[in-house]
C-alpha cells in the first residue's frame, strides 16, 4: 500500500523542521491541522471550565460562588469561546488534515495564508480572555451581544471584544477561501464533484456560508464600534437608530452560523456510519442536495430568533413556515443514515458509538427545534432553558460528538497508533450519560418557566437544576479523561494498519499510517 | 448585590447545613402551564400536539434504528446488503414529513393570528422596562408606579431561609380586572427587556424607542407571576413580574386608592422639609434606585460607576447635580430619573449631598421638592 504514495520528487524529500519554528513557520496542512485541533481542545477546556462555574452557581437557589455581574461575564465568554474557539477551529483543523488527503491533493492551495489564518487566532482569544482583567470586567452581554446592552451600557472592554471578533472573522474567512480554492482546483483526476467524499462536500458548503456571513458579523461589530466611539446612532433609539436592526443583522449571520457548526458534522458522521456498517452510504446524492437546501434555507429563517421583538404578523408567519421547512432536508439526512445501517454488518467501535449517539441526540435537538419554530409556542419557550436544552442538544452531542468521533476515527491515520478501545468506550459512555443528565432536565426547567441567563432562580426549579449540575461535572471530568486518551495514543500504542478500519473507503486510507509529512506528490487516479 | 467574602462564606456554609432542603422542592415541574386564558390554553394544546407528533416520529424512526443496531451487527449479519439508493423511498420520506409539517402549520398559524389583535383594550397599561424594575402606567386613570423585587438580600445570600415566593415577589403588583380585555403597551427606558407572564402566554420584548403591544383576557381571579426574559444587565434575574387579577369592584377601589395616594404626594411636595426628613427619606430612595450602580457606600465601582462620595458635582454644584438626575448623562448608563416624584428626587439628592462625609467636604446645600418643581418649569 504505502509504496503507492512514496514520493520521488527530490525537492519533496524533507520532513518537518525541528523545534518551535516548525510550528510557527509551517505551511504543511497536517501541521496546521494539528495546531488547529490542539488549539480548539484548549479552548474547549477553558470554555468548559467556565461552564463548570456557571453550573456550580446554579447548583442551588441563592448566590453562592460568584456575583451576578461576573456570572454574566462567564455566560458570555463561555458561549463565544465554545463557538468561535472550540467548534469552528476544530472543524477547520479537520478540514486541514482531511480535505487534501481525501481529494488526493498534496496540500492546501494557499499554504502561507493557512499559516496566517491559524496564527492570528491565539491573539484573538488572548485579547478576549484578557478582558477579564480589565476595568469593568469582560463582556457581559451574552454571546448574542444585543445592542444597546453591548454599546451604550457595555463595559469598556467591549472595544477589545470587537477587535477580537474581527480577528476571528478574518481567520474564518481566510480558512474558508482556502478550502474552496483547494476543493475547486486540486481534486485528483477523475474526482468529479459528485464523487467527492461527503466531508469534502460538507466543507465546501460550509465555506461558502462562512464567506457569506462572516462579513455581516464584521459589519455588526463595526457599527457597534461607531456607536460607541464615533457618535453614530445605528442602534441607539435616542439618536434615531434602531436596536432591532442589530438583531436582524446579528441573526442574519447567526442562523447560518449554526449550520456552519453542524454541516461538517453531517459529513463526518456519514463517513463513520458507512465504514462501521460496512455498507455503501445510502442516498449519496440526496445527502448532497439536503446539505445544499439546508444551506440556502438558512438564509431565510433568521428571524425565528426574534419572534418576540414585535414583528408584523406576515413576517412571523413567513419565518415560521420557512423554519419548519428546514426539517425536511434534515429528516432526509437522518433517514439516509439509518438506511445505511439497515442490513449492514455493524460493529460498534468508539467512533461508531459517538456517531450513533449523534444521530439519536441530534434528532432530539431537531425535534425541539421544530417545536421552537411554532411561533405561538415559541412565545412560551423563547429565552428559557428550553432553548438552552435545544441548542446544547444540537451542539454538544451534535457538533462536539462528531468532532470526538472524528478524532477517534482518524487518529490512527494521524498518529500511526490505535487508541485504547476500552478507554475510548468508557469515555463515550461517560460523555453520553453526562450530556443527557445535564441537558435533558433543562427541557423541564425551561417549560416550567425558568428564563435563561439567570444567575439565581425560584425554588420550583431547584431539583432539576441540581441534577443538571451533577451531569455537567460528570461530562466535564470525562473530557479531561479524553485529553488523557488522546495524549496516550499520540505517545504510543498498537500500530495502525494503513486501512485502519475494515470497512473504510476513501483516499486517506490508501496512504501509510501515520500519514507521511507529504502525501499525494503525484495525484492518484480516481475512477 | 454586594457582599463581602465572610458574608459569602457563612452564606455558603449555611446553605450546606441548614437550608439544603428548599421548602418547595418540585420534581414535577416538568411541563408548560396551561395558563389562565383562552389563548394560553390554545398555546398549551398546540405545544402538546407538536410534542406528541415528535414523539410518534421519534418512536418510528428510532425503532428502525435500534432494530438495525441489534439485528444487523457483524455477528448476526456478516455480509452487508449492497443497496444504496431507492428513488421511491426517498421521495416518500421527503413528501410525508412535508405533509406532517403542513398539519402542524395550520393550527399554529390560526392561533398566531388570534394573538395578533391590537385593537384597544378596556384597560390599557403602559409597561416600561428599567434596569432593573418595571413601571406600570394606567393610561385611562393616570395611575403610575414602579414594581421592584421585594425578596430580601439576605435570602439571596443564603443568610436566612428562602420564602415561598423567593425571587417571584414584588413590592407592588400590577392589578387588572377579571374578564376584561387588558392591553399592554410595552417599551423600555434603557436596554431591551422582555415582559413574560406564562399564564397569559404573553412574552413581548420591551425595546427602547419602540412600543410593542400584547393583550389578555383573564378568566380566573388570582395572582400570576412572570419574569424578565431578555438579558438586561447585572440584575436581569431580579426583576420579576406579579399580576393580580381581581373582581371589577375590587379593581375600582384599588384605582381610587391609588389616585388618593397620588394626591397626598402632591401635598407633600408643597410642605417645608427639614434636612433630617429629606435624608431619612432619601436613604430608601437611594437604596431602591442607586445602590445597584453607585453602591451603598457611595463609592461606585471603579471604571464603570463613579463614586458619589467626594464627587465634585455632589459636593459643590447643586444645579448640575439636579440636572444630571433629571436629564441623565447622554451615552452613559446614568439615565434620567425624571420619572421619580419631586419628593423622591429632592430627598435622594439631599441624601447623597449629606452622606459619606460629603456635607463636611462640600457646600452641604440641600435640595427641596420645590427646587425640582422650579427646575421643571419651562425656562424662558
Ligand atoms: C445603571 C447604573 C446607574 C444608576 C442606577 C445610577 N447611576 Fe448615577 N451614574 C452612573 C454612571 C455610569 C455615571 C457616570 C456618567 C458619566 O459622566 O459618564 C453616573 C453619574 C452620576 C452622577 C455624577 C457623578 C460625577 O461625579 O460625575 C451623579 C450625581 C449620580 N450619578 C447620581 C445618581 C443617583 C442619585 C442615582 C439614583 C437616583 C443614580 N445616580 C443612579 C450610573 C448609574
Ligand atoms: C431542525 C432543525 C432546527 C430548527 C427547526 C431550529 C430552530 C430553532 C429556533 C426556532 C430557535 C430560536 C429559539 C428561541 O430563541 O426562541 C433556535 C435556537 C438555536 N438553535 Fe436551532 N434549530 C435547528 C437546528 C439547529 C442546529 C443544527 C444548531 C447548531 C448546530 C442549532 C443551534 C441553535 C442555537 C445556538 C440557538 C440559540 C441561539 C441563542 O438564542 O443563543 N439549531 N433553533
Ligand atoms: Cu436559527
Ligand atoms: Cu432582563
Amino acid at each position: 500500500m504505502s509504496a503507492v504514495i512514496e514520493n520521488h520528487h527530490d525537492d519533496h524529500h524533507h520532513g518537518p523542521a525541528k523545534g518551535l519554528t516548525r510550528w510557527l513557520y509551517t505551511t504543511n496542512h497536517k501541521d496546521i491541522g494539528t495546531l488547529y485541533l490542539w488549539f480548539s481542545f484548549a479552548m474547549f477546556l477553558i470554555g468548559g471550565a467556565m461552564a463548570m462555574i456557571i453550573r456550580a452557581e446554579l447548583f442551588q437557589p441563592g448566590m453562592q460562588i460568584v456575583e451576578p455581574e461576573f456570572y454574566n461575564q462567564m455566560i458570555t465568554l463561555h458561549g463565544l469561546i465554545m463557538i468561535f474557539g472550540g467548534v469552528m477551529p476544530a472543524f477547520v483543523g479537520l478540514a486541514n488534515w482531511l480535505v487534501p488527503m481525501m481529494i488526493g491533493a498534496p496540500d492546501m492551495a494557499l499554504p502561507r495564508m493557512n499559516n496566517l489564518s491559524f496564527w492570528i487566532l491565539p491573539f484573538a482569544f488572548f485579547i478576549l480572555l484578557s478582558s477579564l482583567f480589565m476595568e469593568g470586567g469582560a463582556p457581559n452581554f451574552g454571546w448574542t451581544f444585543y445592542a444597546p446592552l453591548s454599546t451604550t451600557y457595555a463595559p469598556p472592554s467591549v472595544t477589545f471584544f470587537i477587535f477580537s471578533v474581527h480577528i476571528m472573522g478574518a481567520s474564518s474567512i481566510m480558512g474558508a477561501i482556502n478550502v474552496i480554492v483547494t476543493i475547486m482546483n486540486m481534486r485528483a483526476p477523475g474526482m468529479d464533484l459528485m464523487k467527492m467524499p461527503l466531508f469534502v462536500w460538507s466543507w465546501l458548503i460550509t465555506a461558502y456560508l462562512l464567506i457569506a456571513v462572516m462579513p455581516v458579523l464584521a459589519g455588526a461589530v463595526t457599527m457597534m464600534l461607531m456607536d460607541i466611539h464615533f457618535g453614530t446612532s445605528f442602534f441607539n433609539a435616542a439618536g434615531g437608530g434602531d436596536p432591532v436592526l442589530f438583531q436582524h443583522i446579528f441573526w442574519f449571520f447567526g442562523h447560518p452560523e449554526v449550520y456552519i457548526m453542524i454541516l461538517p458534522a453531517f459529513g463526518i458522521v456519514s463517513h463513520i456510519i458507512e465504514t462501521f456498517s460496512r455498507k455503501q452510504l445510502f442516498g449519496y446524492s440526496s445527502m448532497v442536495w439536503a446539505m445544499l437546501s439546508i444551506a440556502i434555507l438558512s438564509f431565510v429563517v433568521w428571524a425565528h430568533h426574534m419572534f418576540t421583538v414585535g414583528m408584523p404578523l406576515a413576517a412571523e408567519l413567513f419565518f415560521m413556515w420557512a423554519t419548519m421547512l428546514i426539517a425536511v432536508p434534515t429528516g432526509v439526512k437522518v433517514f439516509n443514515w439509518i438506511a445505511t445501517m439497515f442490513r449492514g454488518s455493524i460493529t460498534f467501535e468508539t467512533p461508531m458509538l459517538f456517531a450513533c449517539a449523534f444521530v439519536v441526540l441530534f434528532t432530539l435537538g431537531g425535534f425541539s427545534g421544530l417545536m421552537l419554530a411554532i411561533t405561538p409556542a415559541d412565545f412560551q419557550y423563547h429565552d428559557t432553558y428550553f432553548v438552552v436544552a435545544h441548542f446544547h442538544y444540537v451542539l454538544v452531542p451534535g457538533a462536539i460528538f462528531s468532532i470526538m468521533a472524528a478524532v477517534y476515527y482518524w487518529i490512527p491515520k494521524w498518529s500511526g497508533n490505535m487508541y485504547d478501545e476500552r478507554l475510548g468506550k468508557l469515555h463515550f459512555w461517560l460523555s453520553f450519560i453526562g450530556v443527557n443528565v445535564t441537558f435533558f432536565p433543562q427541557h423541564f426547567i425551561g417549560l416550567a418557566g425558568m428564563p435563561r441567563r439567570y444567575p439565581d432562580y425560584a425554588l420550583q426549579f431547584a431539583d432539576w437544576n441540581m441534577v443538571s449540575t451533577v451531569g455537567a461535572f460528570l461530562f466535564g471530568i470525562s473530557q479531561v479523561f479524553f485529553l488523557f486518551i488522546v495524549i496516550k495514543t499520540v505517545m504510543g500504542g498498537k500500530k495502525a494498519t494503513d486501512q485502519v478500519w475494515e470497512g473504510a473507503r476513501g483516499l486517506e486510507w490508501t496512504v501509510a499510517s501515520p500519514a507521511p509529512y507529504h502525501t499525494f506528490g503525484t495525484p492518484p487516479k480516481v475512477d | 448585590m454586594l457582599s463581602n467574602y465572610t458574608n459569602k462564606l457563612t452564606g455558603f456554609l449555611l446553605t450546606l447545613s441548614l437550608f439544603t432542603n428548599p421548602a418547595k422542592a418540585d420534581w414535577f415541574a416538568l411541563n408548560m402551564t396551561e395558563g389562565a386564558t383562552a389563548i394560553s390554553e390554545e398555546v398549551f394544546n398546540l405545544h402538546m400536539l407538536i410534542f406528541w407528533i415528535c414523539v410518534a416520529i421519534g418512536v418510528v424512526v428510532f425503532s428502525v434504528m435500534f432494530y438495525s443496531m441489534f439485528a444487523h451487527t457483524k455477528k448476526k449479519n456478516p455480509v452487508a446488503a449492497t443497496f444504496h439508493e431507492s428513488t421511491k423511498v426517498e421521495i416518500a420520506w421527503t413528501v410525508i414529513p412535508f405533509l406532517i409539517l403542513i398539519a402542524m402549520a395550520v393550527p399554529a398559524s390560526k392561533t398566531l393570528t388570534k394573538m395578533y389583535d391590537d385593537t384597544a383594550g378596556d384597560v390599557n397599561i403602559q409597561v416600561t422596562g428599567f434596569q432593573w424594575k418595571w413601571q406600570y402606567r394606567y393610561l385611562e386613570d393616570g395611575v403610575s408606579f414602579f414594581s421592584n423585587l421585594s425578596t430580601d438580600m439576605d435570602e439571596i445570600y443564603n443568610l436566612v431561609p428562602k420564602g415561598e415566593n423567593y425571587l417571584q415577589e414584588v413590592d407592588e403588583a400590577v392589578v387588572i380586572p377579571v374578564g376584561k380585555k387588558v392591553r399592554f403597551l410595552i417599551t423600555a427606558n434603557d436596554v431591551i427587556h422582555s415582559w413574560w407572564v406564562p399564564a397569559f402566554a404573553i412574552k413581548q420584548d420591551a425595546i427602547p424607542g419602540f412600543v410593542n403591544t400584547a393583550w389578555t383576557k383573564v378568566d380566573k381571579v388570582g395572582t400570576y407571576r412572570g419574569k424578565c426574559t431578555e438579558l438586561c444587565g447585572k440584575n436581569h434575574g431580579f426583576m420579576p413580574i406579579v399580576v393580580k387579577v381581581v373582581e371589577q369592584d375590587e379593581y375600582d377601589l384599588w384605582v381610587s386608592d391609588k389616585k388618593e395616594a397620588a394626591f397626598k404626594l402632591a401635598e407633600l411636595t408643597e410642605k417645608e422639609w427639614t434636612t433630617a426628613e429629606l435624608v431619612e427619606r432619601g436613604e430608601s430612595v437611594y437604596a431602591t434606585n442607586c445602590v445597584a450602580c453607585h453602591q451603598v457606600n457611595g463609592q461606585g465601582i471603579t471604571g464603570i460607576f463613579p463614586a458619589l462620595a467626594g464627587s465634585d458635582i455632589v459636593l459643590n454644584d447643586k444645579p448640575r447635580n439636579i440636572e444630571i438626575l433629571m436629564e441623565g448623562v447622554q451615552g452613559a448608563a446614568m439615565n434620567s430619573f425624571d420619572y421619580l416624584s419631586e419628593v423622591e428626587l429632592a430627598s435622594v439628592i439631599t441624601y447623597t449631598r449629606q452622606s459619606w462625609g460629603n456635607a463636611e467636604k462640600g457646600d452641604g446645600e440641600i435640595v427641596s421638592p420645590k427646587d425640582i418643581v422650579d427646575y421643571k418649569k419651562p425656562k424662558i
